[in-house]
């Protein structure tokens, strides 16, 4: 067994044949932060003793005061043999929708720990992720964490993974987080089979960015992988997607505490800060290089974060506008992939539309504006975008229903996905029959184990990005996962579906759907209406239309009866009290040409119950 | 009254009101409510304060609660003079509940009296009790109509058994007509409350109560649709789906199937749920409560209004008869409404009133709406035109609506 390390090697003055960078590829409750903090500890960057009361209450106070609580990149010591080594833990975000900044992460990296629970098996996302990895030419250490649980199956989940990336179950590590067990042996290991960097110390500076974090107190600090040359404080820097210069105001790496450093060498990863305010200066995937001696060629790799799925995100008061602009603008400084622009629906009044890279994004950026900034929001149906042509050959790019063009249309083309699905293999039927109603054309299908399988199909991404997900678990009995990643544009058969209250479109309500579906949305949303919309003074019909056809109808019949009988024996407060409370509910209702509208109704009409209780487990 | 009591500032224990309770009190009527706590069975509808025989003790019980509320009476008169209200004759007395009829005929007798001893009475006054067909004889009634009652009111609610039977009623259909007759022979008016929209009525069960109850020629008829409160067990019942839930186009239906047949028998509407004979039969108590005059209510639970001040009583008779007895105020909280809040009441009780609303109680965001109530059919456009708004059969049943529409500010 490995002692913890006598001297850790000095930053700027690495010999890249002792530093080993990873990072761990796992899925959200595999216990990879568990792993991660007992690392910190094994490696005495971080004392047992103070683990829980130094560390951990740090990041409480940090959480309070709003700055950065994740280590992007911890720098930890580690000996085998008599030598120190450096070895960088990178962090990669564990969802599909940031698949970009895993990809950086992992390009930042010359191996990866694929960690698993024992009990569980791969989820789909860390099998994209550890497919990933395998692209990038990293070097895989398998690890069954969780041995502790008594559910732990580590005889089949070893197997499974030695299947995926080939090799014997009996080579697949196996730790606890939670006891430690395993986890000096993970560390020999990461030092022995990952290969050292490699770069050219004599090249002008060359760093990939992998992530680019915004604190209120010391702005954007932007985390780097050094590939050639050196970066040093105090000289000037250069982002090459952008030609921007700053200066390097300070350079160091964390352990876990942020060290300044005398620079960066080859192979080595710390992080930077020029006193940039906004993220979008300081890209993840952008090369940073010196300014008086600048490379000739960028990293590769290098993508802008494209939003695919936009909603339309209003404040319930119309009050509160401002403050919804304000939040998106602070969201925005730490949130590269985040767009926005104002909207006007005349149903919701003022609000943004927000692109996103998913419904996780859209769904945590919700609530982050509904939990830090105190908002009540509505956020319309999510849509994808679609590229309309019409018949006089101009094109048109549709984010919201409402833009969609009224002229004869040519042509509609959508977004497609290719997903990975993986299920026991008895729910193999039920994900074919989803897949297929939702458009889908099946792949391929590949057995991981004797009772695990790995479904592909390719479908359109506004198939997905409603309830896919959820209706997918309630169908495999919480066992599948799904990933995807997007694959191209089809032309399909789409149609813009209206919805009208009293003859008055309701742009919230509008929806870009396939021809065959048109209609059964359109009677689902009437239907929905007629139950959330109170009865009016006046009957008022809801009707769904493509074009000028009416494709579904209801009505709401008009109140007959509105008046309590009785005052209780001479109870008017209470009468008063009713009154006021009925006062308060018409100030929240929206009025859509004379029809009164209670928010919820829009909430509830754009919210399927499977996606609530979503909301409810994230 | 409510088993909820509403939420209010703190009263003081020895009762005295602000000094707005004295600002014009001269010029405003005085009446008197008296709460009967009791009740032989509790019905599954009622939500009212009230207990069966056995469930209280002490200065609570029934032998015991016409003394307690004697002593209110007395210090009610106190606290008056004390707040430097002027007194006045009492102009209306009204005893609900429960059922004040479950006590001794002598017992309600001796509060009345004991009433009248404290503030006089005015010529002409209108003494009321409800009752329960069950709980009357040829005797009480001449008992009632020596101590000076001039009104009984019955709880008929419905004529036909299986209504009845949902609501918890006791009574027999056929003791309707004996009792009324009994009323008349003592020489007192004779009120018939009903009540549709319980499970399971048909519109042809409710046709038959109105025409039966219209049969024995009543001076006045209330008609109240059911409200199902939490908490009581028809509402547990209709979750549990064990009677069918509440339907408002029934109500409306049987509504103005109530208004057509009592019309048509020659009473006239003068209140949302309250028809007349005559204008003078109207009850005048309960006029009172719409047009913000003054009474006391005495008795566990009871409200009472002075000058735009509200208050009431604690809720349990034995928290009632403890508090009485230990010589302090039995009210449990009140409210001192301002300016504003005494003009929305005003808009929100006149409105319900065949007399109307004076339109210039409004603001102007608020008389602005009136044309829009005209042309939607819920405004009287004769009245409206002489500055009076009254609802039409279709605004009595949006009532509340018109209220929120005429108080937009």
């Amino acid at each position: 067994m490995s002692p913890m390390a006598r001297t850790a090697p000095v930053p700027a003055a690495t010999d890249p044949a002792i530093i080993r960078n990873f990072c761990i590829i796992a899925h959200i409750d595999h216990g990879k932060s568990t792993l991660a903090d007992r690392m910190l500890q094994s490696t005495g960057v971080v004392q047992a003793r103070d683990m829980k009361a130094q560390y951990l209450d740090r990041m409480d106070i940090e959480r309070e005061r709003g700055i950065t609580i994740k280590s992007q990149a911890v720098r930890m010591p580690w000996e085998v043999d008599g030598v120190s080594y450096a070895l960088n833990m990178i962090d990669t975000p564990g969802h599909v929708d940031f698949t970009y900044e895993v990809s950086r992460s992992l390009a930042a990296c010359e191996g990866a720990i694929l960690l698993v629970d024992a009990a569980q098996g791969i989820e789909a996302q860390t099998l994209a992720n550890l497919y990933l990895a395998m692209e990038n030419n990293l070097t895989i250490i398998p690890v069954l964490n969780k041995i502790d649980l008594p559910a732990a199956q580590p005889e089949k989940y070893a197997a499974e993974l030695a299947n995926l990336i080939g090799g014997d179950p009996e080579d697949v590590l196996r730790v606890s987080g939670k006891t430690g067990a395993g986890v000096e042996a993970l560390l020999d290991k990461i030092v022995r089979d990952l290969p050292a960097p490699k770069g050219d110390p004599d090249a002008p500076a060359r760093a990939m960015i992998f992530d680019s974090v915004y604190d209120t107190y010391r702005g954007v600090v932007t985390y780097v992988r050094v590939v050639d040359g050196m970066l040093h404080p105090r000289e000037r820097i250069q982002m090459m997607s952008t030609r921007a210069s700053h200066e390097l105001l300070e350079i160091g790496v964390s352990s876990p505490e942020p060290t300044p450093s005398k620079g960066l060498g080859v192979g080595e990863v710390g992080y930077l800060i020029t006193g940039v305010k906004d993220v979008r200066q300081s890209k993840v995937g952008d090369t940073v290089t010196n300014l008086a001696k600048p490379a000739a060629t960028s990293l590769p790799g290098y993508a802008d974060a494209k939003p695919m799925v936009f909603s339309g995100l209003y404040p319930l008061d119309g009050a509160d506008y401002p403050v919804l602009r304000d939040a998106l603008e602070k969201l925005m400084l730490n949130d590269a992939a985040l767009v926005y622009e104002p909207e006007t629906s005349a149903a919701l009044g003022f609000g943004f539309r927000v692109g996103f890279l998913g419904l996780l994004h859209l769904e945590i950026t919700r609530e982050r504006l509904e939990r830090e900034y105190n908002l009540a929001l509505i956020s319309t149906a999510p849509n994808v975008e679609y590229e309309v042509t019409l018949e006089d050959k101009k094109v048109v790019q549709v984010t919201n229903p409402s833009e969609y063009p009224t002229g004869k249309v040519a042509e509609v083309r959508e977004p497609m996905v290719s997903a990975t699905i993986l299920a026991p293999n008895e729910f193999v039927g039920a994900i074919m029959e989803l897949c297929q109603a939702r458009r889908g054309v099946l792949g391929g299908m590949d057995y991981l184990s004797e009772d695990r399988v790995e479904i592909r199909y390719r479908l359109p991404l506004a198939e997905i990005v409603f309830d896919f997900f959820d209706i997918l678990k309630s169908k495999t009995r919480g066992y599948g996962s799904l990933d995807w990643k997007a694959d191209g544009e089809q032309a399909a058969d789409l149609v813009k579906v209206d919805i009208m209250l009293q003859g008055e479109q309701v742009d919230a309500f509008s929806a870009i759907t396939h021809k065959d579906k048109a209609y059964a949305y359109g009677v689902m949303m009437t239907g929905k209406l007629r139950e959330l919309i109170p009865r009016q003074q006046f009957e008022v019909p809801i009707q769904a239309a493509i074009g000028s056809r009416i494709i579904a109808r209801e009505s709401i019949r008009a109140i007959r009866k509105d008046v309590l009988a009785k005052c209780y024996g001479g109870d008017i407060s209470r009468k008063r009290k009713l009154l006021e409370k009925q006062k308060e509910g018409k100030k929240r209702m929206k009025m859509v040409g004379t029809v009164e509208v209670p928010q919820e109704a829009f909430i509830a009409a754009l919210t399927t119950d499977e996606s609530k209780d979503k909301a409810k487990k994230k | 009254m409510p088993s909820v009591l509403p939420l209010g500032d703190p009263a003081p224990s020895d009762g005295l009101l602000p000094a707005q309770a004295a600002d014009g009190a001269a010029a405003r009527a005085f009446g008197l409510y008296v709460h009967i706590p009791f009740c032989a069975v509790r019905c599954g509808y009622c939500d009212f304060n009230t207990y069966t025989a056995t469930e209280l003790g002490g200065g609570a019980s029934q032998d015991a609660y016409a003394g307690t509320a004697v002593s209110e009476v007395v210090l009610a008169a106190q606290v008056l003079q004390r707040s430097g209200v002027p007194a006045r004759k009492l102009s209306t007395v009204f005893f609900g509940g429960g059922t004040p009829t479950l006590l001794p005929a002598a017992d309600l007798a001796m509060i009345l009296r004991a009433s009248i001893d404290q503030w006089g009475i005015e010529a002409g006054a209108e003494v009321t009790t409800e009752a329960n067909p069950d709980s009357v004889t040829p005797e009480s009634l001449a008992i009632l109509k020596e101590a000076g009652f001039t009104r009984i009111s019955f709880g008929m609610q419905s004529a036909v058994p299986h209504v009845l039977k949902v609501l918890d009623r006791t009574h027999t259909p056929s003791r309707v007509p004996q009792v009324v007759q009994w009323a008349r022979e003592a020489g007192l008016a004779v009120s018939l409350d009903l009540i549709y929209g319980t499970p399971g009525e048909s519109l042809a069960d409710w046709r038959y109560s109105l025409e039966t109850a219209l049969s024995y020629e009543p001076d006045h008829i209330s008609a109240y649709a059911l409200i199902v409160e939490d908490g009581t067990k028809l509402a547990a019942q209709m979750r549990r789906g064990e009677v069918p839930g509440i339907d408002d186009d029934d109500h409306a239906d049987k509504y103005e199937l109530a208004d057509e047949l009592i019309t048509e028998a020659g009473l006239g509407w003068y209140e949302v749920s309250n028809w007349a004979r005559t204008p003078e039969q109207a009850c005048r108590h309960n006029l009172a409560y719409w047009r913000g005059d003054d009474w006391w209510g005495i008795g566990p639970g009871a409200h009472s209004h002075v000058g735009g001040v509200r208050w009431w009583n604690v809720k349990h008779p034995a928290a009632y008869a403890n508090r009485l007895s230990q010589g302090h105020s039995p009210a449990a909280g009140r409210e001192t409404l301002d300016s504003d809040t005494r003009r929305l009441e005003r808009v929100m009780l006149e409105a319900r009133l065949q007399s109307g609303l004076e339109v210039s109680t409004l603001s102007a965001l608020g008389r602005h709406e009136v044309a829009g109530l005209i042309a939607d059919g819920l405004v009287e456009p004769a009245a409206a035109f002489h500055g009076r708004l009254v609802l039409t059969l279709k605004g009595r049943l949006l009532a509340d609506a018109v209220v929120r529409r005429i108080l937009p500010d």
